[in-house]
């Protein structure tokens, strides 16, 4: 047990100090794609809800392809094909090496564009529930497009998403182990880093595990007071 | 864009699909026995059990697939005397029952939640009405229970189905070739990502379309009433 705390502390033998710089790297690389998805989500919820034909469609294949292929593929097509595309570049600019693209980029954004098919079907799903004539009745007071998205249409978006974003974000955040496969330095890569110095994969894994469990069950607390937040604010607004 | 090399890549990630099937529809009947052990023991009487399934489902449902799967097979290698000794290391040295375990530990916390909510969503009324015909245990939850939530539970228990098969390409991380791995080994001989990708791609769609459409046509199959009245009703409102 001695053992185990020196290897997992923070003293010159313990790697704490590492798994929390990577602890760091995961939530970052997580918050990033997750706010890419956001924006091609939402993008994508308002083609799929106000778009022409052609939009509608593309948005409906983006979707069903992104959800139905694994993740790891799309992290490796944006790792290797980032890769070529920046090495194409380069050799137009007169460089001939090859340049690699930095797997914190390649990562968060392979994540956000497969959380992004799966935000936007959250943000339609919660579009459809906010009532007809709330928005007919905004325009009937003039309120422009504008002003309509920002004091009808979002509040009441956001609070019908927020369980099903709070799930995505779960999604993502265990999604980000799997960057490490680029050779990003998050929790997981750590502890392999780790595992294959000291010869303890168990201890190590275990503390991976560990360390993802602390922060899925911390934001997940925080979702729950967000969406109680959001919900007591209809209510009292329902009773006025 | 190399059409040629899609097609070429395609059919050799093809030699990788029976190892995709193999490890989804093992490791998913594993995964359903274990979902349903998971759920008795979430609604057992006894404290102890309940509580044992529920932090089970914390556990697995908190942490990423990728590290379960390196802590069953990386992380147990450390123990190896003492699994030799248990008979078991036969089965933790390889990578394939290493992959199922993971797979089906993982897919059943998942998979048990969903049935949890489906038995959940069997109305008290049917079950007060078959008490009062004098049914008890086990033919209540046969003629009763289980056909209920058994339609309740399918098309989210379908999903878990699309889910194992994405699962199962991180199998490619310890060393099995299924489709995502020939398919990282390709990307790595030919440099070519995006015609791989898009081989890939294509074969993951289609089996996931071909299994949405089977689960689909079980639950068709499985909910004569509900088809007769959606159809009643739109007879009627023609007329």
């Amino acid at each position: 047990m001695a053992e185990f705390l020196t290897l997992l502390g923070f003293g010159s033998e313990g790697w704490g100090a590492s798994l929390l710089m990577a602890a760091a790297t995961t939530v970052a690389v997580a918050l990033c794609g997750f706010a890419i998805g956001g924006v091609i989500g939402s993008l994508a919820a308002w083609a799929r809800i106000r778009g022409g034909r052609g939009l509608r469609v593309l948005a409906d294949t983006y979707t069903t392809v992104l959800r139905g292929i694994p993740d790891l593929l799309v992290i490796y097509l944006f790792y290797f094909g980032g890769s070529m595309l920046l090495t194409w570049i380069g050799g137009l600019f007169g460089s001939g090496g090859f340049i690699d693209v930095p797997p914190f980029a390649a990562g968060a954004a392979a994540i956000g564009v497969v959380s992004g098919a799966y935000q936007a079907e959250v943000y339609r799903g919660a579009f459809r529930a906010v009532a007809k004539g709330e928005i007919e009745a905004g325009r009937s007071v003039g309120m422009g497009n504008l002003l309509l998205f920002r004091r009808i249409i979002a509040p009441q978006v956001i609070r019908h998403a927020l369980p099903g974003i709070g799930n995505i974000w779960q999604m993502v955040l265990k999604e980000s182990a799997l960057i490490s496969v680029t050779g990003l330095v998050e929790v997981l890569r750590q502890s392999q880093i780790a595992a294959g110095s000291t010869q303890r994969p168990f201890e190590f894994y275990s503390a991976a595990g560990a360390i993802f469990l602390l922060i899925t069950w911390g934001s997940q607390l925080c979702f729950s007071h967000i969406e109680a937040r959001f919900n007591s604010g209809g209510r009292s607004g329902e009773v006025a | 864009m190399d059409l040629g090399f899609v097609f070429t890549s395609f059919m050799e990630l093809l030699s990788g699909l029976p190892m995709t099937l193999n490890l989804t529809f093992t490791a998913f009947a594993a995964s359903l026995c274990m979902a349903i052990g998971l759920t008795a023991m979430r609604r057992s009487q006894v404290a102890v059990l309940s509580w044992i399934a529920r932090i089970y489902v914390f556990i697995l449902r908190g942490t990423p697939l990728l590290v379960q799967m390196f802590l069953i097979y990386y992380g147990l290698g450390q123990y190896q005397s003492t699994l030799r000794s248990l008979g078991l290391w036969q089965l933790f040295r390889e990578p394939y029952w290493c992959a199922i375990l993971a797979l089906a530990m993982n897919n059943a916390a998942y998979g048990s939640e969903v049935l949890r909510g489906a038995l959940q969503s069997v109305p008290r009324r049917e079950v007060e009405a078959a008490r009062a015909f004098g049914m008890s245990g086990l033919l209540l939850y046969r003629r009763i229970i289980i056909p209920i939530a058994v339609r309740q539970a399918l098309p989210a228990y379908g999903n878990e189905l699309i889910l194992m098969v994405k699962a199962t390409s991180l199998t490619s991380t310890i060393t099995l070739m299924d489709v995502t791995g020939i398919a990282a080994q390709l990307i790595a001989t030919s440099y070519k990502p995006v015609e791989v990708f898009i081989a890939a791609g294509t074969i993951y769609l289609l089996l996931n379309f071909l299994l949405t459409r089977i689960v689909g046509l079980l639950d068709w199959w499985l909910t004569p009433h509900l088809r007769d009245r959606a159809r009643t009703i739109e007879s009627r409102q023609r007329r």
